[in-house]
């Protein structure tokens, strides 16, 4: 297992530097200047710039700033001079993204999950359907829809929850509710389907025969396995929440990520592009490797060699 | 050997209940036996009834105002009103109008258009390139499967906002018919990716099937197995794994249209419309007809293909029920 983890982490080296080649070439190929927005600037004023972030010298821009990056040194950024992009500008946002996406995807995975075990467990009645419904809305509205009309809400009219803002845990619960309902949707309806396909196995028949509570054949003998299909589409979710987060951190005012994702590339911040395609690169992996690490776990039939 | 015995023999088997008599009927494909089941499914084809009303009412919406454009008239999707605005839904303005005074009936219907079509390119997309892609590298293998798999995963490692907002920032904002199909093609590049996934293995596991070995075996080259036999069996897959993506890629549009980067005013989308009349959206007052009627036919277009899909995968697969 560790060898397999060992070589998986080699094989991303190449990957890590392709994706930084490629967000390069395509930062640099778009039209428009870092300083497009600077006028009246003198021309002395502005070649100094350009050459403080090498804009002038691309062979040297791309060596420089990856060894800035992987040294985590960081480097100024351009829209927000004197800030460095590690140290002032994603090192502070980081932890707020990453726990706003992981208490989102572990809401994601409970409500998910148990929406789809009671709903398989009572095939066809009520709560079946009203978990199908509800999984349903989750699927066909953008989040931002979904964000506004729990802030109308719980904000507005029940009053029992702030508008926004960062810091406080009841400030988490709204926006990872909008950011959660789409993998919880998906969640359940996977778990439904896993589960309705499990229960007919001969093992649970098995499980039920020998007098086990019903309560412990669907938990435990039954979600093991049709979990698995989860666990699959968790990578593509994680990928989801986190580039979908800067849509519910604007929403909802909190200083993510997210946010510079968008304004970087808008303002062709080329430090700050850089440095967040490869933060994006390295979590989207790293998760993804969990994933497969928890295949192993979760199914003892699948061997990394 | 007596030759009554023979004639006896043969009348013998005329006698037989013949189990193919009738008209004679051709054996039926597995294609033909999927949409049969697809056919039964109830909630799938309401899901195809409710795509059809969304495609027919915009295409409506479409020749409307295209209509009127020719005839010189105003277009109610773009002209403004007189009078005091936004107004609630009433007989002469269905929908209601929005806070410039302008029909929201016909610019839900024209933002369908947009949306739908986001839906249908990113769906093109998929089927020919990640279709293409993904059987190409499964079933040569090797070196090519691994550096075009590889390409693959440096897309996915990619932020898709990145590439979508550095390919639509290459055109100028005055060409606004040209923008659209950037984004088309913007959200489109990066919809393939999971097809080619889903196909690459697929194909591996048909690889080895002996049909496709006889077929190399009587001297089909890579190009016709490809085509010919491969291709065919791929149907189902396809099919389920391009329907979900046209959900997928509306939502895209939503979000690029939340950060201002859909398409420009006054040309809308359910996306800019929706995120429109969030803007829109306060505690005093509250105008829930903007945000309502748009957020509607959103949802009820990704439900229909959800049915859609759901239904196809299984119809393509009846073990999967």
């Amino acid at each position: 297992m560790v060898h397999y983890i060992l070589r998986r982490l080699l094989y991303f080296i190449p990957t890590l530097i392709v994706i930084y080649t490629v967000a390069f070439l395509l930062m640099r190929a778009a039209p428009g200047s870092p300083f497009i927005q600077e006028k009246g600037v003198p021309e002395e004023v502005l070649k100094a710039r350009q050459e403080k972030y090498y804009v002038d010298r691309p062979v040297y821009q791309y060596a420089r700033f990856a060894w800035d990056l992987v040294t985590l040194r960081g480097m100024p950024s351009i829209r927000y001079e004197n800030r460095n992009v590690i140290r002032d500008i994603l090192a502070p946002a980081f932890p707020v993204s990453l726990s706003l996406g992981l208490a989102a995807l572990g809401l994601a995975v409970v409500v998910g999950t148990s929406a789809g075990v009671a709903s398989a467990a009572r095939p066809r009645t009520l709560i079946d359907y009203a978990a199908m419904t509800g999984a349903m809305i989750g699927i066909s509205q953008p989040s931002f829809v979904i964000a506004t009309v729990l802030m109308g809400l719980f904000s507005f009219t029940l009053r029992w929850l702030p508008v926004g803002g960062w810091g406080s845990p009841e400030q988490v619960i709204l926006p990872a509710m909008a950011l959660g309902a789409l993998p919880a949707a998906y969640i359940a309806r996977l778990v439904r389907t896993g589960m309705l396909e499990v229960l007919s196995a001969d093992y649970i028949r098995t499980a039920r025969a020998k007098g086990l509570a019903e309560r412990r054949v669907l938990l435990d003998h039954a979600l093991r396995n049709a979990w698995l299909p989860v666990l699959g589409y968790l990578g593509p979710a994680a990928a989801g929440i986190f580039t979908g987060s800067f849509v519910i951190e604007k929403i909802f005012a909190i200083p993510g990520v997210g946010q510079h994702f968008v304004d970087s590339a808008l303002h062709r911040d080329h430090p700050l592009i850089l440095a967040t395609v490869l933060l994006y690169a390295v979590l989207l992996v790293a998760f993804n490797l969990a994933v497969d690490v928890g295949y192993a776990f979760l199914d003892p039939r699948i061997r990394y060699e | 050997m007596n030759p009554e015995s023979t004639e006896d023999v043969a009348s013998g088997a005329e006698q037989v209940p013949d189990t193919f008599s009738g008209p004679r009927r051709l054996p039926r494909s597995p294609l033909y036996l999927a949409m049969r089941r697809f056919r039964r499914n109830g909630l799938a084809m309401a899901g195809l009834a409710i795509l059809a009303v969304m495609v027919l009412g915009s295409l409506a919406g479409l020749v409307w105002n295209a209509r009127a454009a020719a005839h010189d008239e105003p277009q109610p999707y773009r002209d403004q009103l007189p009078g005091e605005h936004p107004q609630p839904p009433s007989p002469g303005h269905l929908f209601g109008t929005d806070t410039l005074g302008r029909d929201m009936l016909h610019r839900t219907l024209i933002g369908g258009c947009v949306s739908l079509g986001v839906g249908l390119s990113a769906a093109v997309v998929s089927v020919f390139i990640g279709t293409m892609w993904g059987m190409t590298a499964g079933y040569i293998g090797r070196g090519t499967d691994t550096v075009m798999m590889r390409i693959v995963d440096v897309l996915y490692g990619l932020p898709y906002m990145l590439v979508v907002i550095l390919l639509l920032v290459l055109i100028e904002e005055q060409f606004a018919w040209l923008r659209v199909v950037v984004l088309f093609l913007a959200i489109g590049s990066v919809s393939w990716l999971t097809m080619a996934r889903v196909v690459r293995g697929q194909v591996l596991a048909l690889r080895e099937a002996e049909f496709i070995q006889a077929a190399r075996a009587v001297g089909s080259g890579t190009v016709r197995t490809i085509l010919k036999e491969l291709l065919p069996n791929l149907t189902g897959t396809i099919l389920v794994c391009a329907t979900l993506t046209v959900p997928l890629a509306i939502l895209q549009e939503s979000f690029l249209s939340f950060l201002g980067l859909g398409v420009t005013p006054p040309l809308a989308s359910w996306g800019t419309l929706a995120s429109d009349a969030v803007e829109a959206l306060n505690p005093v007052e509250a105008y829930w007809w903007l945000l309502v009627f748009p957020c509607a036919c959103l949802g009820a277009t990704l439900l229909g293909l959800n049915f859609v899909g759901d239904g196809l995968r299984d119809a393509f697969d009846p073990r999967s029920r």
